[in-house]
């Protein structure tokens, strides 16, 4: 990144936009479809641009049937177009998961390799703000758990320009999971078109003393995190994994057996979540070089709260990840959640202000 | 091609018991005039997406007898490298888009290679074949209403054998009716006796037409009846869910004596000459069984191979 900061400064959201357009431009077989893409609100600002370009033709709404619709974009990649499909939230993907999980994620080996399924699926995870239990999920998990589905888990403005085009180039069905948070926070993205290859994730502060795994959204409570730590003397290494399927295992391996101690933050669940499968891929893979314990930053197990109160204490963030770090690299006691009042607000989650 | 598809089907069904074969085959004896009418109407570089029930339909498509049965061995010269097996013949090259294993699964897709078509403007069909039982998925519906906003060049064509898995229609539709299931879309719909082979073929005819005239989408349910059970090659009358009267009574349908004997009778050809081609399929599909049997396994690093 450090060679793009004289570069033009732009928004998660406007980059995704013009991933879209440039994709489009560059390639007359890509389309955009989704419920409201081609609506004035165009799935907060991320289609407008393309539907202000290039018309209903080629980016428009589809009838409330997900399951459906999503099986048409897999015979029109069959049939070789490369369909972009929109989603406004990632729990909408649960309606149609018989289409990718039977259905896009095995066509091609079912036909012995005769056939691609070239598929973008965007799906936005939401969060705060009253977003409540079924619009505020974070279901990467179900989709890593299926060979087959590529997903991608964009953390930065520069990252979903360049991920979103690789997906878009890519043969297989990629189901690319932006977060709501993100959608305003401002970093360098080049005008021009560039891909950030899938499966590659990347060293966003490096450290001795732990890694901390994380994507998303947590990379930003890790990159915070990793500023409370300076003060203790302890330098965390951050690796965002930007890609979850494939899994860039080696970076992760590569960084434990420098600093032999892992946390891993998740937007989603603990429970069979990408934190479990991270934790053990390096517990199977580099389990000499540990000297704690790993430790997961997730969810914790229950459905979303919708009130205020209960759903800032709800998600985990920079203070608890430092919290977890203390504890393994041996400064700290057995963390307590630190409670919401403790917690730092850091500038992505300030100044939203709904409705969604 | 009828018969082709019958004497396949039922060399499968007596080579099922040596236990080489190692997949769920499920055959559509008794069936082979909708697959064949249907396809009759299409040109090679239209498509057809099928169900787990699909062999009729390969072949039908002009798939490679061959490499089909080398699939149902699980050998590497089969249509899918072995790693689809009967439930999911696939060959993009003549227009077998693949076969779905979930009930209704490939109908969508079908109106998805629809939407490609018709995006790119030419004037290619695509075809989704499905079962009574897979009308009653909520994707036929929603797909039924899709085709219709788009008006797609897609036809769909529901095999109505009147049994999904053991369970008769009645126990599982308030209405008989699945041609009429289109209606409330603007999808017009017609019932065609399915063992009609020059029936299924000018109401699918008339449907391909429509479609690459640029109107839209049409239903077609043929009416037939498989004789084997849901799987595997046994008769399984026996099991109680239906009658060997029943049964009986649908054989006299048999929708290759009935077209043999209006060849005959209307001195399109002999007897003799029936018993010739008869002779020439039985060869053909002795060969494909050679073929298969001898035909080598797959490498074992093609297990992770074409996953991403």
């Amino acid at each position: 990144m450090k060679e793009n900061q004289a570069i033009r400064q732009a928004k998660y959201v406007e980059a995704i936009g013009e991933a879209l357009v440039q994709a489009m431009e560059c390639d007359e077989r890509v389309f955009v479809m989704g419920i409201g893409v081609d609506d004035p609100t165009g799935v907060f600002g991320s289609t407008r641009p393309a539907f202000k370009r290039f018309g209903k033709k080629r980016v428009f709404t589809i009838p409330l049937s997900e399951n459906a619709i999503t099986g048409v974009g897999i015979g029109a990649a069959l049939s070789g177009l490369r369909p972009i499909m929109v989603h406004a939230r990632n729990d909408f993907l649960l309606l149609t998961m018989d289409q990718l999980v039977n259905h896009a994620a095995k066509w091609s080996y079912m036909a012995g390799g005769r056939m691609k399924v070239p598929f973008t699926i965007r799906a936005i995870i939401g969060r705060g703000w009253g977003q409540g239990p079924q619009h505020s999920q974070s279901l990467q998990a179900l989709f890593v758990h299926t060979p087959g589905l590529k997903v991608v888990m964009p953390a930065t403005p520069y990252d979903a320009k360049g991920l979103l085009l690789a997906s878009i180039g890519d043969d297989c069905p990629v189901i690319f999971i932006e977060h709501r948070r993100l959608y305003d926070t401002v970093g360098p993205v080049p005008e021009e078109t560039y891909t950030v290859p899938l499966g590659k994730g990347a060293v966003r502060r490096e450290g001795r003393d732990v890694t901390v795994v994380a994507s998303s959204l947590m990379v930003l409570e890790a990159l915070q995190a990793s500023q409370l730590l300076q003060s203790d003397g302890i330098a965390a290494e951050v690796i965002d994994l930007r890609t979850l399927s494939p899994l860039d295992d080696e970076l992760v391996f590569d960084s434990v057996r420098k600093t032999g101690r892992l946390v891993v933050a998740d937007t989603g669940w603990e429970t069979c979540g990408v934190a479990a499968e991270v934790s053990a891929r390096v517990a199977s893979n580099v389990f000499g070089s540990l000297k704690a314990p790993i430790r997961r930053v997730c969810l914790p197990n229950s459905p979303t709260p919708t009130c205020p109160s209960l759903e800032k204490e709800f998600y985990p963030g920079a203070e608890d990840i430092a919290a977890a770090v203390r504890t393994v690299v041996g400064r700290g006691k057995e963390p307590m959640r630190p409670r919401a009042s403790a917690r730092t607000q850091e500038s992505w989650d300030k100044g939203f202000t709904g409705p969604f | 091609m009828m018969l082709l598809i019958r004497r396949t089907e039922e060399k499968i069904g007596e080579l099922y018991p040596e236990q080489e074969m190692k997949c769920a085959v499920h055959l559509s004896i008794g069936e082979e005039a909708s697959a064949v009418g249907v396809c009759a109407a299409l040109r090679g570089d239209d498509v057809i997406y099928s169900t787990h029930r699909c062999h009729a339909h390969y072949l039908a498509k002009g798939g490679n007898l061959k490499r089909m049965v080398a699939e149902l061995y699980g050998k590497a010269a089969g249509c899918c490298r072995g790693k689809g097996g009967s439930m999911h013949l696939a060959d993009p090259e003549v227009g077998m888009m693949g076969s779905s294993a979930i009930v209704a699964g490939s109908i969508p897709l079908a109106v998805g290679s629809a939407l490609a078509f018709s995006m790119k403007g030419n004037d290619r069909v695509a075809v989704a074949l499905f079962g009574d039982g897979g009308a009653e998925q909520g994707s036929f519906t929603e797909c039924l209403s899709f085709a219709s906003l788009k008006s797609l060049p897609v036809i769909f064509v529901c095999e109505n054998n009147l049994y999904a898995t053991h369970t008769h229609i009645s126990a599982r539709q308030s209405k008989d009716n699945i041609h009429q299931r289109g209606e409330p879309y603007g999808v017009p719909g017609t019932q065609i006796d399915g063992n009609d082979v020059l029936a299924v073929y000018e109401a699918a005819f008339q449907a391909v037409e429509r479609c690459r005239l640029g109107k839209g989408p049409s239903l077609l349910e043929c009416r037939t009846y498989r004789w084997r059970g849901h799987v595997g090659p046994d008769y399984d009358y026996d099991l109680g869910y239906r009658s060997k009267q029943e049964l009986e009574e649908w054989m006299r349908r048999c929708p290759i004596l009935t077209y043999e004997r209006s060849l005959v009778s209307a001195g399109i050809c002999s007897q003799s000459d029936l018993d010739l081609i008869r002779e020439e399929v039985d060869e053909e599909v002795a060969r494909a069984v050679t073929f298969a049997k001898s035909s080598p396994e797959p490498e074992m690093d093609e297990l992770l191979q074409d996953v991403y």
